[in-house]
């Protein structure tokens, strides 16, 4: 049959078969089942009620209970068998057989420099973006170029960036325009500027909001005051501990900035450099998700009160005070949702990766050492155990959301 | 804000030039990859796009047409021409100077007669028509050659779009994947949309007990990475005989978008007014009335927020279609996987590559321009609280 046909008889069977099923369940209920009359309406009509949310759920709830809830726990079980044995129990012999690749650590590596770098790039190009846009005339035809590659795939964006990255030989013409600008550089004082100390201001700056991040998680054991039950003291010396690691690893990068001897004149084929390839690849994503940021960034700044605002201008706030102090303080909550979306994106990238190197001159990430396990090795044993370890770098924001969510119901 | 003080910000024109700055820097690429669609492979290869735009200075080494072609005209003997159109180049060009000999490339500008002694002489037009004619018979196998500088106008062509949709070549074909691709995404659109409505009303408008369990359940299932999903679900799919096929990557697709259908769908219906739906009920209106008649026409933002998330997600997927749908035959594959192989086999044929990924990326883009203000509530409901 021809798929097309096939898609539409699908639109009409499902579709069709949906919405007969809600209507027929509930007849059924009404008229037959329950019906509201004779000596017991009042009864049956309290029972129809009781029974209908069920009606109204039951499909949704199937499809989710299979194709969400029911593999969580079968990925579970199988990371503990093993294929070769007919889905013997192993124990942890999965795990134990990953952990001592190095390509998995090489992954995990991958993975924290994406968290780290992916989520803090996109929020601060967002919010650089909302804040400039809102206040000109053509923002919004500049917000919705900033936003367009939301809708391009990864793939998309792949090719994209393949032919931005494109190398040539020193003798032709570089197509890709990163060499192309690259070649423009001869060690002179505009590459000094523009290759050394612009990103050595980049690098410092990020260090210095994570300091100042640092420093406010931390700010209740200075002041003396209460910080909390064990959990929460617990929580802030382990974020200050991962901020005063991050500050330093910024430093020691600005210092190799300035001492990297960098070799001018020559084309690079930037995708096999290694270490340094994984950032070419990041740039795919912050192009991605920067105009998400972007969107709801801005929606947040427009929802600042004007009135605090005003009255930090009237006591003589300059604009760059305005911006840290008041506007940056209100929409805090928003800038976290931001970052843990971005963050939840990032755990699971796996397109860009697969199109662009495919793993390889260490670029691989874990939903793509999961995939090469699964599909290229037969191995769904240690394939399942890679995806547990996805699950659990992805639950501390699960259980969080539940949490707010829960509060917020109340 | 700023002029509220009584003061216009200085800094205004800075915001613009930043701001016109990001906005280049987010639009170069793309902008590349469109501009090379339209160029020829050797364009491609030859320059980079952002040269394609302006006219372009080159130096070219041309020939004229071999001696069997001479005609005589009286006394003379002539070899008539035009240097491009006999050398296959791009005959737009004009010619600003030229040379005969390797060592003086620019001796002569257009119009001019060089005297080339026992070879003879020759007149070149800016068009590149060229007149050469001699007092004795030309001989020898080969043209005379002639050294010219010519400006080339920007040239793209359509070609690239022949060969990918039209020409039914199977590698290059995209034509097939376009239509694989339409197939997979509209029924994983609409199924869990009347899916999720009907869940997503009763989580809002409906008591009954565990509702806050159910509610917490979906926002958690929103962030399960849905790599977990893939060993047990494609075991499971092969073993009740669905396979890799169409039905099953609808029914993933369904699966995976549910949780934020219900979480976006139940966040706008929570909002919608309680006293419609009382009014509803007191006049005796069933649920399942209350549900078609009044809350889903007052829905229809929310619904076509989802519709353009799950649009987007589903045709831009590689994942899910690589693990449900596409089997060894290849015959069903998606425009992604498509531009993935396309990128090992034919990694360097830029023309290709930029035409295929460009035909994938138009339909989401049109469908973003087209419907950007849902997208972007969509977004908000989704994330800001």
């Amino acid at each position: 049959m021809n798929p097309a046909i096939q898609g539409l008889l699908t639109i009409i069977i499902g579709v069709g078969g949906c919405v007969a099923y809600f209507f027929f369940s509930n007849q059924f209920l009404d008229k037959v089942l329950f019906p509201a009359k004779g000596p017991n309406a009042g009864r049956n009509i309290n029972r129809a009620n009781q029974i209908r949310p069920w009606l109204f759920l039951f499909p949704a709830i199937f499809a989710l209970g299979l194709y969400l809830a029911y593999p969580v726990i079968e990925t579970l079980r199988l990371s503990f068998t093993d294929r070769d044995q007919g889905g013997a129990f192993v124990g942890f012999a999965n795990y134990s057989q990953m952990f001592s690749e190095q390509k998995f650590w090489e992954a995990m590596r991958n993975n924290m420099l994406w968290l780290i770098v992916v989520p803090a790039a996109s929020t601060a190009f967002g919010l650089l973006a909302a804040q400039l846009t809102d206040r000109i005339g053509w923002g919004n035809i500049a917000k919705s170029i900033i936003f367009m590659p939301m809708a391009i795939s990864f793939v998309g964006a792949s090719v994209i960036f393949k032919l931005v990255y494109d190398t040539r030989p020193v003798d032709q013409d570089q197509i890709g325009i990163l060499n192309a600008v690259w070649l423009q550089f001869d060690g002179g004082a505009g590459s000094f500027l523009f290759l050394k100390l612009m990103p050595a201001i980049m690098v410092a700056g990020f260090g210095a909001m994570v300091a100042y991040v640092g420093y406010l998680v931390l700010l209740p054991f200075f002041k003396g005051g209460r910080a909390g039950g064990a959990w929460l003291v617990a929580g802030r010396v382990l974020a200050g501990v991962l901020a005063a690691w991050i500050v330093f690893l910024s430093l020691r990068s600005v210092v190799n900035i300035f001492g990297a001897d960098l070799p001018y004149g020559e084309p690079e084929t930037w995708l096999t450099l290694p270490f340094y390839n994984n950032f070419f690849l990041m740039v795919v994503l912050i192009w991605i998700q920067t105009g998400f940021a972007m969107v709801i960034l801005s929606a947040a700044l427009r929802g600042i009160p004007e009135e605090t605002i005003e009255a930090a201008i009237v006591d003589g706030a300059n604009p760059f005070q305005v911006f840290f102090q008041i506007k940056i303080p209100q929409i805090m909550g928003t800038i976290v949702v931001v970052w843990t979306t971005i963050t939840l994106v990032v755990l699971k990238i796996f397109d860009i990766v697969f199109a662009m190197t495919n793993g390889q001159w260490e670029t691989q990430v874990l939903a793509n050492y999961m995939f090469d396990k699964l599909f290229r090795a037969s191995d769904w044993g240690v394939g399942s155990a890679a995806a547990i370890i996805i699950m659990v770098l992805v639950s501390p924001i699960l259980i969080w959301n539940v949490y707010n969510a829960r509060k917020e119901m109340r | 804000m700023d002029n509220i003080a009584g003061t216009k910000s200085s800094l205004t024109w800075a915001v613009h030039i930043s701001v016109a700055l990001l906005v280049c820097l987010w639009l170069f690429p793309t902008v590349g990859l469109f501009v090379s669609s339209f160029r020829t492979a050797d364009q491609i290869s030859a320059s980079g796009w952002w040269k394609s735009l302006f006219p372009s200075e080159q130096n070219l080494v041309l020939r004229t047409k071999a001696p069997g072609e001479q005609v005589q005209e009286g006394e003379l003997f002539v070899i008539e021409g035009n240097l491009f159109a006999d050398n296959d180049e791009n005959t737009a060009a004009t010619i600003s100077v030229w040379g005969t000999s390797s060592r003086a490339i620019a001796d002569y500008t257009a119009g001019d007669e060089a005297d080339m002694g026992d070879d003879g002489r020759i007149t070149v037009q800016p068009n590149g028509d060229y007149r050469l004619v001699n007092d004795v018979e030309f001989s020898g196998r080969r043209g005379e050659r002639v050294f010219v500088t010519a400006e080339t106008p920007p040239a793209f062509t359509l070609d690239n779009y022949q060969q990918v949709l039209l020409s039914g070549n199977s590698t290059d074909s995209m034509a097939k994947a376009f239509f694989n691709t339409l197939t997979v995404t509209i029924p994983a659109t609409i199924i869990p949309i009347v899916v999720a409505a009907f869940a997503a009303y009763a989580l809002a408008w409906m008591d009954f007990p565990g509702r806050a369990l159910l509610i917490a359940c979906v926002v958690g299932l929103l962030v399960v990475p849905l790599q977990l999903a893939l060993i047990p679900l494609l075991r499971l799919h092969l073993g009740i005989g669905i396979g890799k096929g169409y039905l099953g990557v609808w029914l993933a697709h369904t699966g995976f978008g549910l949780p934020l259908a219900i979480y976006l769908l139940r966040n706008y219906m929570v909002g919608l007014p309680r006293d419609i739906i009382e009014n509803a009920k007191v006049d005796g209106a069933t649920d399942f009335q209350i549900f078609t008649k009044i809350i889903l026409p007052l829905s229809f933002p929310a619904l076509a927020s989802f519709a353009i998330f799950q649009f987007l997600w589903t045709w831009n997927d590689l994942l899910v279609a690589k693990v449900f749908l596409i089997d060894a035959t290849g015959e069903t594959t998606v425009m992604t996987n498509q531009i993935v192989e396309l990128l090992g086999t034919r990694g360097g044929n830029w023309e290709i590559l930029a035409t295929a990924a460009f035909v994938s990326i138009a339909v989401p883009l049109v469908v973003f321009f087209a419907m950007q203000r849902y997208l972007v509530r969509g977004l908000l409901a989704g994330s800001v609280k």
